[in-house]
């Protein structure tokens, strides 16, 4: 019978066939922990193994520091050092606090290809998705678990086919046409499947806009959204490994537990509203009310890549952040703060008004960089807006453009077309 | 066959009009602010701290209850507090409509019984006894005497992982 994406790649990691609904311990290629859950992960395994237990396999194993890098408090120093204390000990590579966002370094160092399967306390880690890998994240007794065996029991989900048409209007990028698609499944709408994206509005995307629409799979409580790599992020992927970088591809006859299209037409910039990312309406529509705005924020796993930032940009080239309002830039890792310095970004985002930090999450985790106060209004890149998540303001979810054209204009705006 | 029947005394989580909340994320159940603690006594008294109207849960919840939650409950991180929050109060485990994946994984780990039940909105009154049969994945209120299923129903893996008393404790 044929196979969807998820069951191929669990049968091939496995060498026996997984269907949907099977039970099965997985083998992971990469299991890594970050800051934040890595010294729980080290207690419990040092619990639960003892003090000189082995790992599986050191350099399939790495630490990333990237919630709350450089640690702002004695709490995530310490657990910091917990960690760099067990890697040394055990040969394990770490990613320390000037690295950047774990999941965006495994595909940036080519650990994240086609068909592997990595896991990481951090929600986001489905982001793999969008080079065809399976990535999930996972809470600290998994991660635990899996450095000392290697493996993680999966329940094999079954697969939502989701065909989208439409169009990226002049003024939209990936982030629109992925608040789009998580407006009509809502939070939780593709709870514990897995979904194979395809159509030529996603097809089209570049590795940047497929890792923005893979993040927030979460945000529909999916296990991994997986958008097939094409020729181009093949090519990608093959400049970064000698491995070899072959896609997975979903049998014709696979089955599907449901197979949804969705028209999407002409897809303008989209905004999600506190305190749900799946709150979204156009910004056009919110723009008429009027929403005066504080801060906005570019960065984050699912918007942080040097495109992003040259699509905020793009709106700031002949105007700066508008007075009594601040923007705040996070890149993803220490490759894309190179790439923004090198294109000349920095200067630009500087002599805009902008504030620019170093490589991490910034602005999500821990709140390092945003927090807002009661009262306050943001605008933000990210993938989440829950109520109380980055302080007592609120925050809404949009693309770059759209946060840059807010920011210069001290309003939630329309950005213009800039392509 | 051993049973493994789980009873505890039902402490929904409501809004105004009494319907089981949906969405409860990890946020609301164990707030960022408090990631860096590691000390499972330390983070029972942040249980739901920034659910509104139940920043109190911690003194209010009596051990020996079962969280009731309506849809994608723990929907968000993967932060394993929000799950050893409610252990380190004593609670049974979660009952919801749905659990988010991530969240139901930590709780299956950490040996916390969670069963996802679909018709279970209007079926629980607070302190209802209620009784979780993992093997058949059923739950029974006492009190109204009605059985309902789990679905999908608790996993092989689930009841293994809980027979041996957490993932952690696996051979």
């Amino acid at each position: 019978m044929g196979q969807t994406i998820i069951e191929k790649l669990a049968s091939a990691k496995l060498g026996s066939p997984a269907a949907a609904g099977d039970v099965v311990w997985l083998p992971q290629d990469v299991v890594t922990a970050r800051d934040f859950g890595g010294a729980n992960v080290v207690k419990n395994f040092l619990a639960a193994y003892g003090a000189d237990a082995a790992v599986f396999n050191a350099d399939g194993i790495r630490f990333t520091f990237d919630c709350n890098a450089p640690a702002n408090t004695a709490g995530y120093a310490t657990n910091q050092q917990i960690c760099r204390d067990f890697a040394r000990q055990r040969g394990i590579t770490v990613h320390d606090v000037d690295a950047g966002i774990g999941s965006h370094l495994l595909i940036e160092q080519g650990l994240a290809l086609p068909g592997i399967t990595a896991i990481g306390t951090d929600s986001h880690y489905n982001i793999l998705g969008a080079v065809g890998a399976l990535g999930q994240g996972m809470g600290d007794v998994d991660v635990a678990y899996a450095f000392h065996t290697g493996q993680v029991w999966f329940e094999v989900p079954a697969t939502v086919r989701v065909n989208v048409s439409g169009k990226l209007a002049p003024n939209a990028s990936a982030k629109d046409l992925t608040l789009a698609i998580v407006h009509h499944f809502g939070s939780g709408g593709l709870l514990g499947r897995a979904v194979e994206f395809y159509g030529d509005v996603v097809e089209t995307l570049d590795l940047p806009g497929r890792i923005t629409l893979a993040s927030m799979a979460t945000e529909m409580s999916a296990v991994i959204a997986i958008i097939p790599p094409g020729a181009s992020v093949l090519d990608w992927l093959g400049g970064r490994t000698n491995s070899p970088v072959e896609t997975i591809t979903a049998d014709p006859d696979a089955k599907y537990v449901e197979e949804v299209t969705l028209d999407l037409g002409v897809i303008e910039p989209m905004i999600a509203e506190p305190y749900s990312p799946a709150s979204v309406r156009p910004v056009r529509i919110v723009a008429e009310e009027g929403v005066r705005i504080d801060t906005g924020f570019i960065g984050s796993c699912t918007n942080g890549r040097f495109e992003d930032f040259n699509e905020g940009y793009a709106q700031l080239e002949d105007g700066g952040v508008a007075a009594g309002v601040t923007l705040k830039l996070v890149p993803a890792t220490r490759e894309v703060y190179g790439q923004i310095l090198s294109e000349g970004l920095i200067e630009g985002f500087f002599q805009a008004g902008a504030l620019i930090h170093n490589q991490g999450c910034g602005g999500c985790a821990a709140g390092q960089v945003g927090m807002t106060g009661e009262g306050e209004v943001q605008v933000s890149t990210s993938n989440r807006n829950f109520r109380g998540k980055q302080g007592a303001g609120r925050t809404y979810l949009a693309s770059p453009a759209t946060v840059a054209a807010s920011v210069r204009a001290g309003r939630i705006t329309v950005p213009e077309a800039k392509r | 066959m051993s049973r493994m029947r789980i009873t505890g005394s039902a402490f929904p989580l409501v809004d105004a009009s009494g319907a089981l909340l949906d969405n409860i994320d990890t946020d609301m159940i164990f707030h960022n602010r408090w990631l860096h603690i590691t000390e499972l006594s330390e983070m029972a008294q942040h249980a739901l701290g920034n659910l509104e109207g139940y920043e109190d849960f911690a003194a209010r919840v009596k051990p020996g209850s079962w969280v009731v939650a309506g849809r994608n409950f723990g929907a968000g991180s993967s932060r394993q507090q929000a799950v050893d929050c409610f252990k380190a109060l004593g609670c049974v485990g979660v009952i919801a409509i749905s659990v988010a994946p991530i969240y139901l994984r930590n709780a299956i780990n950490a040996a916390m019984p969670a069963a996802q039940i679909p018709d279970l909105a209007g079926a629980v009154e607070p302190g209802d006894v209620l009784a979780l049969d993992m093997e058949a994945g059923t739950l029974t209120n006492e009190r109204t005497n009605t059985v309902l299923q789990a679905e999908p129903p608790i996993s092989s893996v689930q009841v293994e992982i809980y027979r041996a008393g957490g993932l952690l404790r696996m051979e």
